[in-house]
């Protein structure tokens, strides 16, 4: 301890005048954590394009996995939305077809007339699905036959098909292609005429007649699925029942059941890609850290030699380049969040009808976490070479 | 009954690698200090001194021999040991401050007292250090606002602020001018003076030396008188 003994007099020689800051001002506690952090805050704003560029590598990783899982629910519950709008309560699709592949037209359109026969039926109907480029399609149906099973289509300019020529599209395929009714389309070689714009919701995106499209398609009284409403809700699982003694080896699913379906855990193959993507993205968040953290352990060798040299303990220095780790993917994290509004916000409005982005709210902490995780994973030789570092050698880095 | 020296080292011998050469940079080196003296080394470069500040500062492993400060043998303890011998017992004033830039000066003396578990405020005695230093006024000041001799006279403060046993100064006014050298090694003097502080001031410079109150000369690795 130092013996004190007061008062001391001035120094002699000092390059500037004795201070005329009382003392006592030096007397207010500080909070060590404050203190750290301090540190923490200082290093990161002492390289701020390095912290920018890290941030926005961590921001670009969770932005890929929001868009990427945003953009399979919004998919999903699209096409979802579209099978509810159609107002049928069974659904019979083609042997061996998926939940979300477009087949094509594999079913006999006399099906329809054996399906329509069956007690408690009252309505049944097909349609033709040709997949185009993309995630477009185009759907040929009975237009009075899906009027009457789902109270038809609320238009918003024109009107149904006059014509074989005639195309009706929903507001976001429009919006997408700038269409108006009257402008001519070419779809699968052949021209079509825009007889209507209808609200999106219910079927498809892009409507023809069934024997216009059964006929391009080479596939004439064929059909891709069929729709078939019950006579009252309480005969729809009797009606299912018979429909699938009937018809074995073909799938055939209540509304409820098919709309339940569309998910990503029970789409293998949407699964296996966010597991890629994600996987692309941890790769992505560890070799950015690790680049920006051991350049910064590299930057900073002398910095720690100093805390070693005043007896910083292993564990500080890790503590210390954790936290900023830990900053720096949270900030990038957040802003990841945030970037993927503008994502969600280039897709709605370039392509409305192809592709539909939701915010996935139960994702963000899951992909909060994959980018800290990586983050993590990022730190840790550096953090290691850091704490391994010779203070002497470290003292004499220039 | 006389206390034991504060600093005994007994037949210290460093050797280390540079490239494909041993240095033999301490060959048999022999020194004690007493509690409260200011002892100043002097040499020529290459004579071992800045070697023998890192041993005593435990910063670095002697090859053979024995070194004991403050009653701690040195070669019994464990790195996490030697970095609470650092902490607790040894304050380091260098050549070249080092002090964190990116800190101000009152954090980067808050960040020493932190690891060191001094508590959250200064002492008495520590306050009355800093106005011996007269820095208070610049403590918000980040390093590169302040004069040399300024971050010398900070660096100074932190290496006191765990009220260590020992000071040990490496070239502490290598960097200076004039001026300021003789305002640090002033400051130097009034603390082993006024305070009883012991010091073990590394130079090249023998009119800084004399500022201690013994000098002793390494020549080759050794200590010659």
């Amino acid at each position: 301890m130092f013996p004190m003994q007061a008062p001391f007099a001035p120094v002699s020689g000092l390059s500037s005048p004795r201070c005329n800051v009382p003392v006592d001002s030096m007397q207010s506690p500080t909070h060590p954590e404050a203190l750290i952090n301090k540190l923490v805050l200082s290093n990161l704003a002492h390289r701020p394009v390095r912290t920018v560029l890290s941030v926005l590598a961590i921001a670009v990783e969770v932005t890929m996995i929001l868009t990427l899982v945003g953009v399979s629910y919004g998919t999903l519950d699209g096409t979802a939305r579209r099978a509810r709008g159609v107002g049928a309560d069974i659904m019979i699709r083609p042997p061996g077809s998926s939940i979300i592949g477009l087949s094509t037209a594999p079913i006999s359109d006399s099906l329809v007339r054996v399906v329509a026969q069956l007690p408690h039926v009252a309505l049944a109907t097909g349609t033709a699905i040709q997949p185009l480029s993309g995630f477009d399609s185009i759907t040929g149906l009975d237009l009075d036959a899906f009027s009457r099973m789902s109270g038809g289509f609320n238009y918003l300019q024109g009107g149904p098909f006059k014509t074989d020529q005639d195309m009706l599209v929903d507001e976001y395929y429009a919006k997408e292609k700038k269409l108006r009714v009257g402008d001519k389309v070419e779809l699968i070689n052949h021209e079509w005429n825009v007889a209507g714009i209808f609200e999106s919701g219910k079927l498809a995106r892009i409507c023809v007649r069934l024997p216009v499209l059964q006929e391009l398609m080479g596939n004439s009284h064929r059909l891709s699925q069929i729709y078939v409403k019950a006579d009252s809700e309480a005969n729809v699982q009797q009606v299912l029942q018979e429909l699938r003694a009937k018809l074995p080896g073909y799938p055939i699913y209540t509304m409820e059941e098919f709309t339940s379906l569309l998910s990503i855990n029970s789409v293998g193959m949407l699964r296996s890609f966010i597991g890629v993507v994600i996987g692309v993205a941890v790769t992505v968040g560890f070799i950015v850290v690790f680049m920006a953290m051991y350049t910064a352990v590299l930057e900073r060798t002398r910095e720690i030699g100093i805390l070693k040299a005043v007896g910083a303990s292993s564990g500080f220095i890790l503590n210390l380049l954790v936290r900023e780790t830990l900053l720096l993917s949270l900030i990038g994290a957040v802003v990841g969040i945030l970037l993927t509004y503008v994502t969600q916000w280039l897709m709605q409005y370039t392509v409305p009808a192809s592709l539909n982005q939701e915010t996935v709210y139960s994702w963000w902490p899951i992909a909060g976490a994959i980018a800290v995780g990586g983050a993590l994973l990022g730190v840790i030789v550096p953090a290691i070479r850091a704490v391994k570092q010779d203070a002497t050698e470290a003292l004499s880095y220039e | 009954m006389s206390e034991q020296p504060i600093i005994k080292v007994q037949d210290l011998y460093k050797t280390y690698r540079a490239g494909d050469v041993d240095v033999h940079a301490l060959q048999g080196a022999n020194l004690e200090v007493e509690k409260g003296e200011f002892v100043s080394v002097v040499g020529a470069s290459g004579s071992g001194k800045s070697t023998l500040f890192n041993v005593l500062g435990a910063l670095t492993s002697p090859t053979s021999g024995v070194v004991s400060i403050a009653g701690n043998n040195l070669e019994s303890l464990s790195g996490p040991q030697r970095a609470a011998l650092r902490k607790k017992t040894v304050g380091f004033v260098f050549q070249k401050y080092n002090l964190l830039p990116t800190l101000t000066a009152e954090d980067n003396i808050r960040i020493v007292q932190y690891i060191g578990g001094r508590g959250r405020t200064f002492s008495p005695a520590f306050l009355a250090i800093l106005d011996i230093l007269g820095i208070v006024d610049r403590m918000k000041h980040k390093p590169r606002a302040l004069s040399g001799g300024q971050q010398q006279r900070v660096a100074i403060a932190r290496a006191l602020v765990n009220e260590p046993s020992i000071l040990l100064a490496d070239e502490p006014t290598g960097n200076l001018d004039s001026q300021n050298t003789t305002a640090v090694l002033e400051l130097l003097r009034r603390l082993n003076r006024d305070l009883g502080q012991t010091i073990l001031m590394i130079t090249h410079d023998q009119d800084a030396a004399a500022y201690g109150g013994r000098t002793i000369r390494m020549r080759d690795g050794q200590i010659v008188d």
